[in-house]
């Protein structure tokens, strides 16, 4: 599961009010090297929720995006390259996705996570 | 149709890589690609120089399987349209994995997700799709048998086969974007004549790209896609004669999209 992914998950889980970041819990991490576009970067930048893919990035053990950022920083190749890393090249293989108000943790094995719900959760 | 889709395009050495179903992994409660999922991806080929020119950034598949079609929409869209967000749902454990296992056969990355539909994702996701595909349980049988588990998910489709297809169909709405297109397999005893008028009423128009007979059933694939005339129409109820108009013209501007060469 790569950040994007995450970044785009929420716990819907009955009665959760605010089920979105979901918190990681990392068992293990794989890095996989993809092309970066700078094009779709500039594309996907407005749709990410940015804290979630710094706190995300950072419990993954890559610490280098900056708290806050704008539409101007995508000029700057340095931050895309930064970027392009947290969001497409970092996998979570191994670990689980925690529901940010319940708890209930979603595996996530051979980097699939499993969201699905039990009976008395839907 | 597909025997001469394939002449065609080798005829004019036109060597489009779909998936390979020699590297397509298998898993005995996961469904095989079958007729319905060569049909979609006939349809995603021979709707290729409209996706090429639609430049998606997020494609998403619904009830991925064997991966045989998310993976053949990675290879369609290729080198041509680079850097793609791809990432397929199914309800399916073992499928997710089968599609993972084929992905990989064919060195190209998308994301999976185990879920209902697309329970988790429905939120951040709104309005971000660019393309979605789907070749949903269709089979009418009797409701019970949906949830039964197993690989029965795979086909069941409940009461005219409508069941899955009823619960996407909003679903795929809120997550498409306002460029947003479907393309989805149906069966003739799902009342697709009736799915488009349901679509029609949230503002998508719709075109059938692949009609196709077996033995067993009678499938067409299906395009929807987002249409401001038809909008337009949907709130111009009350004045029939500018609803008349805007419909005309929303046929017209459907003529552009249709593929040549090719048999319906
Ligand atoms: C007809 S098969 C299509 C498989 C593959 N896409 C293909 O075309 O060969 C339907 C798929 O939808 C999945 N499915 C059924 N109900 C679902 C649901 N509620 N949410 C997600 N996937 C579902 C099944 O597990 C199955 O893999």
């Amino acid at each position: 599961m790569r950040l994007l992914t995450h970044n785009m998950l929420s716990s819907k889980i009955k009665g959760v009010s605010n089920g979105f970041p979901l918190r990681i819990e990392v068992e293990k991490v794989i890095e996989k090297q993809v092309e970066l576009n700078p094009d779709f970067l500039k594309n996907i930048f407005p749709k990410v929720d940015w804290k979630a893919l710094v706190e995300a990035g950072r419990t993954m053990g890559f610490a280098e995006l900056p708290e806050e950022a704008d539409l101007l920083m995508l000029d700057s190749s340095e931050f895309l390259s930064k970027f392009h890393h947290a969001l497409l090249e970092l996998h979570l293989e191994e670990g689980a996705l925690v529901c940010p108000e319940t708890g209930r943790k979603f595996p996530v094995n051979k980097g699939i996570p499993n969201m699905l719900l039990h009976e008395d959760e839907v | 149709m597909h025997r001469s889709l394939h002449a065609f395009r080798s005829a004019y050495k036109m060597p489009y890589r779909t998936a390979q179903i020699r590297l397509v992994s298998s898993h005995p409660e996961v469904y095989e690609p079958c007729d319905d999922s060569f049909a979609l991806v006939d349809a995603l080929l021979a709707d290729r120089t409209n996706l090429l020119e639609h430049q998606p950034s997020i494609c998403m598949e619904i009830g991925c399987g064997s991966g045989y079609i998310i993976t053949s929409l990675v290879l369609i869209l290729g080198q041509e349209v680079p850097g793609v967000y791809y990432i397929a749902t199914d309800i399916n454990p073992h499928a997710v994995k089968v599609t993972q296992e084929t992905l990989n056969a064919h060195g190209v990355l998308a994301e999976l997700v185990c879920m209902d539909i697309a329970s988790g994702l429905e939120k951040r996701l709104a309005g971000k799709v660019d393309v979605m595909v789907v070749n949903p349980p269709y089979v009418p049988t009797p409701e019970d048998e949906v949830s039964r588990g197993g690989i029965a998910t795979a086909w069941a489709g409940g009461e005219n086969g409508r069941s899955v297809i009823d619960r996407i169909l909003p679903v795929a709405e809120r997550l498409l974007s306002d460029r947003g297109w479907l393309y989805m397999v149906t069966l003739t005893a799902n009342d697709p004549k009736e799915i488009c008028l349901l679509m029609r009423k949230k503002g998508y128009a719709s075109r059938i790209i692949v009609q196709r007979s077996t033995e067993e059933e009678s499938l067409q694939i299906i395009k929807f896609w987002c249409d401001s005339d038809i909008q337009d129409l949907n709130e111009a109820t009350s004045s029939p004669r500018k609803a008349a108009a805007s419909f005309v013209g929303s046929l017209v501007s459907q003529f552009p999209r249709i593929p040549f060469g090719k048999s319906q």
